[in-house]
């Protein structure tokens, strides 16, 4: 997928701008919060579990290709295969290859965010082979040739009234006078089209949610039951999973999975929960008759021993999206890339560079809230600043930014003169605000503050700067200790 | 260099020790009952999370219940099983009207009955695991899931299954390649995060809670 994420000014004040997803980002705001926190309420272990799981995937990364080989040994030995991928180009090579292997026309798939990572869809097509999306949500998008706005919802920035559009614009096949007012007519239609599609298919592609290294397993956790008819179904069955999905046991396995569909939706468990070792055995009626799994790296190992390994313990469940107040302001789309809200700031540097993403790690108040509610208890926050320092160290930031940061610290290393300085300029301000206290405008500065004073007024300084008020305050509690 | 040693030598070249301590996995006390608790604590989970539960004493009387089942449904008398014996040699042949095989699911199929392996009370979640006599397509296809569920089988955590599912696997040499955890029926809720229930699986999921 080819990003914008260097445009992310520009799509924050499209979305803005935009009525129609403005409406939709308002499902996020009300629906997912109570329902992780009601979850997170009814089960008292909450903080224990999530501070057990932190540690058991610190403990898989710091000797990640251990754990790897073991399931690697696992996979083959239930007769299954397994495919390392440095990068996407060759995940996408070997997709293609096992689909031309077992003359693939028709592709069926649940949904995979390393799919979107490596640009499954687009390459399977250009070599002919028709990639059907087949998640509710997913598929939805795939219509309306969009990428997933969020990482468990990917249709969330979609309205119920453009899902009938969209359906009436591709299914001409059915009677055009049909009633789609209800949200279940359209899910009705939905499934009815796709069970066609997922009888037919030659090869199902699912993500991974988690890979179990004691059984040689790939796990998926979803909802509607696509996935499972996508990995039960077709002769082939392909897992795309990253390097960091690894878990020795199926204790660690079990850990994740409490964690996850509470952070996520706010279920107890998500409907399915579905673990896939191998192809069908000998003497099974159903299942596919061959099972790989792909393990991409695509930039993953070189955070490993960095300040930003903390990154590689997601696990995907979007609590972080859900709280964020730049993701709600703006959707996942104004990201650019694969991944959006705080974890796609933190992360999508890593996986496809600062020069064409160093906007993201901007993108945050650092209010803290993605850390608070990360079940992985990542440090979002101390990786954007991270990201920022580099940012700046590599010379990224806008020209006018350097400077006010190169002029800020040039008085930030003189404390004296920083005190003259910010006294003169509060006064100052002060002085031009007059009585009301407040200034609609910024002398001589007016270019650069103009962001927030046509939306509202800055408040103006009282006068006095922080450093004189803490003298003050010192001085008179040196007084009263007296 | 081959993608795979590119991979590991980038993994072994930048993996430092982590420092923490190894804590021991909290499992929820919720899940930690035994007997009647147990069997309560998975029927009000599993409620909640949408399946109905029918509790059976004698199991004699499934067919006539799954007969009840069809016609308060307004299904037709048709219906798929799994081959195992504890669902294929129940007394059908009393009820003539219900047309029955046994075997995978397609997609003509409304109905299907299949045992589960076990089930976890914690969150009221059945599993069910592939084989010759149990194929995972009677868990997904039919639009009604029928499963029958032994009140001994239920486990009380997760932790539990894991340990019943190693022995019955020869320590998992002969691990099944699908053990479905199904919690409730399918669902959406992609279309402006309006819960809908049947997304691609079945709209009803329906256990017989045989009590042994």
């Amino acid at each position: 997928m080819q990003p914008t994420s260097h445009r992310f000014i520009d799509n924050a004040h499209d979305a803005l701008a935009n009525e129609t997803l403005q409406q939709a980002l308002g499902n996020v705001r009300v629906n997912f919060i109570d329902k992780r926190r009601i979850a997170v309420e009814a089960l008292p272990e909450f903080d224990d579990l999530r501070k057990a799981g932190r540690e058991m995937r610190d403990r898989v990364l710091s000797d990640l290709d251990t754990h790897l080989l073991a399931f690697e040994a696992k996979v083959k030995e239930q007769g299954g295969h397994v495919h390392w991928c440095a990068d996407a180009e060759s995940a996408r090579q070997t997709v293609l290859k096992i689909c031309q292997e077992a003359g693939a026309k028709r592709v069926t798939k649940g949904k995979t965010m390393i799919g979107e990572e490596i640009g499954i869809n687009d390459f399977l097509e250009a070599n002919h082979i028709e990639p059907i999306e087949t998640d509710l949500g997913e598929y939805i998008i795939q219509l309306r040739h969009e990428t997933p706005s969020h990482l468990i919802a990917p249709a969330v920035h979609v309205t119920q009234k453009q899902v009938e559009e969209t359906f009436r614009k591709a299914h001409r096949d059915l009677d055009p006078k049909r009633n789609l007012d209800e949200p279940s007519s359209l899910l009705a239609e939905a499934r009815e089209k796709l069970r066609q599609r997922f009888l037919s298919a030659d090869v199902g592609i699912t993500g991974a949610n988690f890979l179990v290294a004691e059984t040689g397993t790939s796990v998926i956790v979803t909802n509607e039951g696509n996935g499972d008819l996508t990995q039960t179904l077709p002769r082939v069955h392909i897992a795309l999973a990253s390097i960091d999905k690894v878990v020795p046991t199926l204790e660690d396995l079990t850990v994740l999975l409490r964690l996850l569909a509470r952070s996520a939706t706010g279920q107890e468990m998500s409907v399915y929960t579905t673990l896939s070792t191998g192809p069908r055995r000998a003497d099974d009626h159903d299942g596919p008759g061959a099972y790989h799994v792909i393990l991409l790296d695509n930039g993953r190992s070189k955070l490993l021993g960095t300040e930003k390994q903390d990154l590689l313990r997601c696990i995907r469940c979007g609590a972080c999206l859900n709280h964020c107040p730049i993701y709600h302001a703006v959707g996942g789309h104004a990201y650019g890339w694969v991944y959006g809200g705080p974890i796609g700031a933190a992360l999508t540097p890593a996986l496809i560079g600062l020069e064409e993403t160093h906007h993201l790690p901007n993108a945050s108040t650092l209010c803290g809230r993605c850390e608070e509610v990360c079940p992985m208890q990542i440090p979002i926050p101390n990786i954007l600043r991270h990201w920022r320092e580099e940012e700046l160290q590599r010379g990224l930031a806008p020209t006018a930014m350097r400077r006010g940061i190169g002029i800020w610290a040039f008085f930030a290393r003189r404390p004296a003169l920083y005190r003259l300085a910010t006294r003169i300029g509060a006064r100052m301000l002060r002085n031009f605000a007059g009585g009301k206290g407040r200034l609609a405008q910024v002398p001589m500065a007016s270019a650069l503050t103009r962001g927030w004073t046509d939306m509202r007024d800055l408040p103006a300084p009282s006068g006095r700067t922080f450093h004189a008020l803490y003298r003050q305050h010192k001085s008179q509690a040196g007084r009263a200790g007296e | 260099m081959s993608d795979r040693d590119t991979v590991l030598q980038a993994i072994r070249n930048h993996k430092r020790p982590s420092g923490a301590p190894h804590l021991a996995l909290p499992v929820p006390a919720r899940g930690q009952v035994a007997g009647e608790a147990r069997r309560a604590l998975f029927i009000k989970m599993a409620t909640a999370a949408a399946a109905t539960v029918e509790a059976v004493d004698d199991p004699e009387t499934i067919p006539d219940r799954i007969a009840a089942y069809l016609s308060s449904h307004n299904l037709p008398a048709r219906l798929v099983l799994s081959s195992d014996p504890a669902v294929a040699n129940l007394p059908w042949a009393d009820h003539p009207m219900i047309a029955h095989r046994t075997g995978p699911a397609t997609g003509q199929d409304h109905v299907a009955l299949t045992p589960a392996f076990a089930a976890v009370a914690e969150t009221g979640t059945l599993a069910l695991v592939s084989g010759p006599e149990t194929p995972t397509t009677l868990n997904f296809l039919p639009e009604h899931s029928l499963v029958l569920l032994s009140a001994s089988a239920i486990r009380g955590t997760y932790e539990e299954l894991w340990r019943e599912m190693r022995e019955a696997t020869n320590d998992g040499k002969d691990w099944p390649r699908t053990v479905n955890l199904i919690t409730g029926p399918s669902r959406s809720a992609d279309i402006e995060q309006k819960l809908l229930m049947g997304a691609h699986g079945p709209r009803k999921l329906h256990i017989l809670l045989l009590n042994d």
